[in-house]
């Protein structure tokens, strides 16, 4: 029988925070710029992680949709770094294969790591591209302001030797 | 740190030098940001000098995925700064919270800091002081002595102060300015001339890297600080981020827009730059008609 460890030991342990000191005072879901966009809310989460709720947590597409702006991790009376939070709770996630409840957010994640892992460099013209091709947007969004982008010298098509991409494979070989 | 500072010292070669990390976007979307910091910087005789073979900090994209690597990257530019025996100067602020995250972990856990630092392949001296571009020109040059260089006063242009998220959260991690009440920037602007108008907004998140994947909650964002900025009067928004920026200008609704300066650009136009005139065209959102209107044009 595998041992199933309880959602919050993981959090707690991958995110460095310690999510049980939550006493639901509801200021990081008060300050949190994008709650409206999301099911639950951060302090719900806080709430579901403690129940060991796995699964709506990590299929929501609350833990997508956290910009990482850390007002919560600010206002939270316990210091708890709920952002860093969000990101044990994608982590896990993408470790156990459930679907991310924000493809998009994903893709772009995925897509921005993987020229990173190759140039050293984030490159916006080989990501965007890849993110036309594959996301579930309509393929003419955004195409107008990439164009204005490209005429100001702003997305370079090639990208430039840096010197960078061999430490950086090697610290993405490092890391795994 | 205190150092007699002239602005002759333009001609007589740079006094303070600092290690320079310019990060991915000012090669990119942010390219007037990059080119107004030089620009600012040299006319002040400062010396910057890029770091050689830098890489990307991993932005938001390395900590959503991968804890370690969210590290590792910015350990690596800590790496490389640690030596050149300076201050570590960037403009961004993505950049600037990743690099300071970076520091903070290796400073307070020891585990985590044998990790990265087997990962990278260097040993954390904590000798580099990570500094944004703001603190540089706020602490190392002060607003008094920016003041006393002026040569075309950005009098009658009205602006708000706009942050954003990294630079200043989480406050135990950046020791910058002020998370609620920030007012660097707002100095800096003054010190030129500016009007800066007051507004409760100046650290509101943008929506940042959901840009492409829910560019619809971006542009809700967006558009409330545009909203609130025209409310407390001002022309145009003054950042410190290339994303906010980008952001400010893409990913605005409506037809009557706002544009959004760095800082740089603004203090450069107040020093009598020439050029200046070759960062306007950069934005999506021409400014010109806000800066003609104030009549600082030509």
């Amino acid at each position: 029988m595998p041992v199933i460890t309880q959602l919050v030991s993981e959090v707690d342990r991958l995110s460095h925070q310690q999510v049980e000191l939550c006493y639901h005072c509801h200021k990081c879901t008060a300050g949190c710029p994008v709650t409206g966009a999301m099911t639950y809310g951060p302090d719900h989460i806080l709430r579901m992680v403690a129940l060991d709720q796995r699964e709506p947590i990590l299929l929501s597409k609350d833990i997508w949709l956290c910009a990482g702006c850390y007002t919560c991790a600010t206002r939270c009376p316990n210091d708890i770094d709920i952002a860093a939070v969000m990101d044990s709770l994608r982590q896990i996630a993408v470790a156990e294969g459930y679907p991310a409840g924000e493809a998009d957010v994903f893709l772009f994640h995925r897509l921005f790591l993987g020229v990173l892992k190759r140039l050293g460099r984030s490159h916006e013209a080989v990501m965007l591209g890849l993110f036309k091709v594959r996301s579930h947007q309509p393929l003419m969004n955004d195409v107008g302001d990439g164009i204005g982008l490209f005429l100001r010298g702003k997305i370079p098509l090639l990208p430039k030797r840096s010197g960078a991409a061999k430490p950086v494979r090697k610290i993405f070989e490092e890391s795994k | 740190m205190n150092v007699e500072f002239h602005p002759a010292q333009v001609q007589n070669g740079p006094s303070l030098s600092y290690a320079y990390y310019p990060g991915c976007s000012l090669h990119s979307t942010g390219l007037e940001y990059g080119l107004s910091t030089q620009s600012v910087f040299r006319h002040l005789g400062l010396e910057l000098l890029e770091l050689e073979g830098w890489n990307c900090c991993g932005a938001s994209s390395a900590h959503a995925l991968d804890h370690t690597l969210a590290l590792a990257l910015p350990a690596r530019t800590l790496a490389l700064a640690q030596t050149y025996g300076r201050d570590l100067v960037t403009p961004c602020a993505a950049c600037f919270n990743r690099l300071r995250r970076a520091d903070y972990a290796l400073r307070h856990d020891p585990e985590l800091r044998s990790e990265v630092e087997s990962v990278v392949g260097f040993q954390f001296s904590g000798e580099v002081a990570v500094r944004p571009v703001l603190a540089v020109l706020y602490e190392d040059v002060t607003p008094s002595r920016i003041a006393e260089i002026v040569k075309r006063p950005l009098r009658g242009l009205k602006v708000v102060p706009y942050y954003g998220c990294l630079l200043v959260r989480p406050p135990q991690v950046t020791h910058f300015d002020d998370a609620d009440h920030p007012y660097v920037m707002a100095s800096l602007l003054r010190a030129v001339g500016a009007e800066v108008r007051d507004w409760a907004h100046a650290t509101d998140c943008c929506g940042a890297g959901l840009s492409l994947g829910r560019s619809d909650v971006v542009q809700s964002l967006v558009g409330r600080l545009v909203e609130r900025a025209r409310e407390a009067g001002a022309q145009a928004l003054v950042t410190a981020c290339p994303l906010c920026q980008v952001n400010l200008e893409m990913r605005q609704p409506g037809k009557d827009k706002m544009p959004a300066f760095y800082f740089t650009e603004l203090l450069g136009l107040a020093f009598g730059l020439p050029e200046a005139k070759q960062w306007w065209p950069k934005h999506l959102i021409d400014p010109q008609p806000v800066l003609r209107s104030a009549g600082l044009l030509g």
